[in-house]
């Protein structure tokens, strides 16, 4: 590593590397540099001038964010001049901003606000016109106001190089230049929410957030997404019981700062559809109920005792619940559990079914194979994590699966188990990339796993993986990715079929037969009712979606901004969320669901507070108490079960709308939206779109 | 300067002419590979010569598609440059400056006349022979008052040569290039005044 650079900043000396900006090194001091333009995780443009700084023996103040440091550099930050260059900048960015902070959303948390606030003097000697201009058309999820834009071209930057969609770009030039995306069309992307909070001044505004609150009147709360399995980190701002909106917090080793548009605009779907009663069939017809009429439906049924109990977890379930849920089937006597309501074939210890790599692992590997994934629709802001790896250079990318646009070049190289199967005999010539490759890693999704020959899929995956060197000491290039937010929780605490149960297909099949009377749906809203039979289905959940539609029994729960509850992400990193809001009415937290009903079942959970239960559960899965670290999972194993044949079958989608991928999505009419957008998009482009 | 828009009626389609697509893989030629987007500006300049004068829609598409550049890329370089027209144009499209020393020798009346001739400046007179725009200046001061017409500089101008010069394009008979008052290039009205005598 070269010489580290000594910058003095105000007096302060600080050492830094070279090639770090000036602006860098003045943080690293501890002094600040105002700033609209510069973001760290975006290239520099340099345009605003606001990061003025004097240089020593620099004739004329320098803009620092796009300087780098020289060696024995001396900076001032406090000095007359710029104090006045900076006034200057802001007295210019102010002459065309129309000053409508009273009637603009960004107002309270506005760069623009803040910085005229601390650099600004206090008034204009402007008198002319204000120029004016156009609203830009963005689609349903960013609202513009493009006269208040200050062309500092984050947007821009932000579509081209995170989001891989360079549709934003600006118009005319000098003072007529404006912001727009191509014949303003709606970002075709799933990160387009980002601009919203890159924007530093109420020019790109959240569109269904518009109007409704202010950011002084909101309760914040940190907690964990659930709409993928990335499990990105963010901020749920609530009024009074209501979610006002979702916004990304940093981690770097997951979400970054970036957030999915589904994560982010989920939000009314929170607020709708919701089950907020228990509720019961009575001849045909479901009737709001009480909690004890519900439990006493249920235990009516059981003490019957026609035929089996199973139950099935769905996607948006937490750790504990499924604990819970787990632990009344054992005390019920009943094998039949399964969280893997897709019926991906996943089982064995834990490095069989996480994302060993890790997220921030992908920006170190040198190759990338994705085996029945679209990792844009699955997880979107992972996949930002594969488009940065892939633009710092030399990381070659190879899919099986459908072809899509993936945001980056990635060589589709076949649509099924075959290539697989020529890859791990080296008969395809990427096979060679990735032997020679250093780090090379594979990606193995669900559309490659939920099928009926995915054990033996996942035993070519792991084969390919051993034989390209992919798991050695240090690295692990061997990954699922999840697109369900409680699977790897539901997998870690063993929900899954005991001994002689049945796996998802095998319920199917009981409820078929008859051999199964009874089925808990823990949200699972992918099954087909048609499929279950004349089962009883009870259905726990937070939404009245398509699980509950089918019920006999509905006992409301709360979905994951009302719990406090550990997720695990793709990567198995757990993560508590916090209650923002609590559940409507008497819909009540999952694993309290499970305890009461225990109790009027005859046979009493131990546990009977949060903390009880967790202690059990961690004696279980010792990885969940271990908040936000990467326990390492070793290497995976292949099934020892019988494989099955492979099929010829190329892999399905898994994602086929992206909108609409579980209960609170379809709640949501911003989701609807959105899709209906992209559907009149796809039409008008001639169906170039890429939506999966 | 204006706020430049795409025009609101656009073409169906735009596809370059054979000897316009060999022209352009020259062009494309110059640049190494990889970095083809360079030749956006002699691209884009040809597609509005072959549109009549103006860039279209999916002229701009259409250049974007041949070198492997975003569309919005494309749109900003096309709306950056005043030399693209967004909209269409006459047959005889004048760029009539108006910049100071054109100004002070008589722009004005020279405006006067397009006004009465065409139209407001955008407007496309009714046979669709003329339209005109005032622009900054040209270069070519010293011949002041001047209009560019197509590729052609007319300098010298008054509002009868003017006049008589628009008559003329727009019935198609021959017109001079250059200076309208007699003048020899840029030399002195009437005739060089220095240098005159056996060297
Ligand atoms: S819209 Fe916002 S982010 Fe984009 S250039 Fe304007 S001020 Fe910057
Ligand atoms: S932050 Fe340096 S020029 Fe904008
Ligand atoms: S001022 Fe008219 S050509 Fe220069």
């Amino acid at each position: 590593m070269s010489e580290r650079v000594n910058v003095t900043v105000d007096g302060i000396a600080v050492e830094v590397e070279p090639g770090t900006t000036i602006l860098q090194a003045c943080e690293a001091a501890g002094v600040e540099i105002p700033r609209f333009c510069y973001h760290e995780r975006l290239s520099v443009a340099g345009n605003c001038r606001m990061c003025l700084v004097e240089v020593e023996k620099a004739p004329k103040p320098v803009a620092s964010c796009a300087m780098p440091v020289a060696p024995d550099m001396v900076v001032n930050t406090q000095s007359e001049s710029v104090k006045s260059a900076r006034e200057g900048v802001m007295e210019f960015l102010l002459i065309n901003h129309p000053l409508d902070c009273p009637i603009c959303d960004q107002g309270g948390e506005c760069d623009l606000q803040d910085q005229a606030l601390g650099y600004g003097v206090d008034s204009s000697r402007f008198e002319d016109n204000k120029r004016a201009v156009e609203e830009k058309e963005m689609g349903p999820l960013v609202k513009t106001v493009m006269t208040r834009c200050i062309h500092c071209t984050r947007c821009v930057r932000f579509a081209t190089e995170v989001a891989g969609v360079p549709e934003i770009g600006a118009i005319g030039r000098g003072e007529d230049m404006e912001i727009t995306t191509y014949l303003e069309a709606s970002l075709e992307s799933e990160m387009s929410g980002n601009v919203i909070d890159l924007c530093p001044v109420g020019a790109l505004t959240s569109k269904p957030y518009a109007f409704t609150a202010r950011p002084w009147e909101l309760r914040k709360t940190e907690t964990i997404d659930a709409m993928d399995a990335v499990g990105s980190n963010i901020r749920v701002d609530v009024r009074g019981r209501e979610v006002m909106r979702i916004l990304p917090r940093d981690h770097d080793a997951v979400n970054e700062e970036w957030l999915s548009d589904k994560s982010r605009f989920v939000w009314d779907g929170l607020n709708t559809q919701r089950l907020d009663k228990p509720y019961l069939r009575v001849e045909g017809k479901l009737q709001a109920t009480d909690w004890q009429r519900a439990f006493d439906a249920i235990a009516t049924r059981l003490e019957a005792g026609a035929g089996q109990v199973a139950a099935l977890a769905g996607d948006l379930v937490c750790t504990e619940g499924q604990f819970a849920l787990k632990s009344l089937m054992e005390k019920l006597g009943s094998p039949h559990l399964d969280c893997r309501q897709d019926g991906a074939k996943l089982s064995g210890p834990r490095a069989n079914y996480l994302f060993n790599t890790g997220i921030a692992g992908i920006e170190d590997a040198d190759a990338l194979l994705l085996i029945g994934t679209n990792p844009r629709l699955e997880a979107a802001v992972l996949n930002a994590r594969i488009r940065k790896a892939w633009l710092a250079g030399h990381f070659p990318i190879a899919a099986i699966g459908q072809p899509s646009d993936l945001t980056y070049d990635a060589e589709f190289i076949g649509a099924g188990p075959q290539t697989l199967k020529e890859l791990v005999d080296g008969k395809h010539g990427f096979a060679e990339v990735l032997a020679k490759a250093e780090r090379p890693m594979l990606i193995l999704g669900q559309g490659a796993l939920a099928r009926e020959d995915g054990a033996g899929i996942f035993a070519q995956a792991l084969a390919l993986a051993e034989k390209t060197g992919m798991i050695s000491d240090g690295w692990n290039g061997f990954n699922v990715l999840h697109t369900a937010a409680g699977r790897v929780g539901g997998m870690d605490v063993g929900f899954l079929p005991g001994e002689d149960g049945r796996d998802r297909d095998g319920i199917i099949e009981g409820c078929k037969s008859g051999d199964i009377s009874t089925v808990i749906l823990y949200g699972a809203d992918e099954i087909d009712r048609a499929e279950l039979g004349d089962a009883f289905v009870i259905y726990v959940g937070s939404h009245g979606d398509r699980g509950a539609h089918g019920a006999d029994v509905i006992l409301p729960a709360a979905a994951y901004t009302e719990k406090q509850a550990i997720y695990v992400n793709t990567e198995g990193r757990a993560q508590m969320t916090e209650r923002a809001a609590f559940p409507p009415g008497d819909a009540r937290e999952d694993w309290k669901i499970f305890r009461a009903l225990s109790d009027r079942l005859g046979v009493t959970l131990e546990f009977d507070t949060v903390d009880t239960l967790r202690t059990a559960m961690f004696e279980h899965a010792p990885q969940l108490a271990r908040l936000d670290e990467l326990v390492p999972a070793g290497s995976p194993e292949t099934p020892v079960a019988a494989l099955p044949d492979l099929d010829e079958a190329g892999f399905a989608p898994v994602i086929t709308d992206y909108y609409f991928t579980n209960p609170v999505a379809r709640a949501s009419a911003t989701m609807a939206a959105c899709a209906e957008a992209r559907r009149t998009r796809a039409k008008a482009v001639g169906g170039t779109g890429t939506d999966g | 300067m204006s706020v430049r828009r795409l025009h609101s009626e656009q073409p169906e389609s735009f596809a370059f002419s054979q000897e316009n697509l060999d022209w352009a893989a020259t062009q494309i030629a110059k640049y190494p590979e990889g970095r083809q987007a360079s030749a956006i500006l002699p691209l884009l300049w040809q597609a509005q010569k072959q549109g009549g004068g103006w860039l279209s829609e999916p002229a701009i598409r259409c250049v974007a598609d041949m070198l492997d550049m975003p569309y919005m890329r494309a749109l900003e370089v096309a709306t950056f440059y005043s030399m693209f027209n967004l909209s269409p144009v006459g047959e005889y499209f004048v760029q009539l400056c108006g910049t100071t020393p054109c100004w002070l020798r008589g722009a004005d009346d020279l405006k006067d006349v397009c006004r009465r001739q065409i139209g407001e400046p955008g407007d496309i007179s009714e046979d669709g022979k003329l339209s005109w725009l005032e622009v900054e200046c040209l270069g070519a001061c010293v011949n002041a008052p001047m209009v560019q017409i197509n590729d052609d500089f007319y300098e010298d101008l008054t509002a009868d040569t003017f006049e008589r010069l628009l008559e003329d394009l727009r019935h198609g008979r021959d017109v001079v290039t250059g200076p309208q008052n007699g003048r020899q290039a840029s030399a002195p009205e009437g005739g060089p005044t220095v240098l005159k005598g056996d060297m």
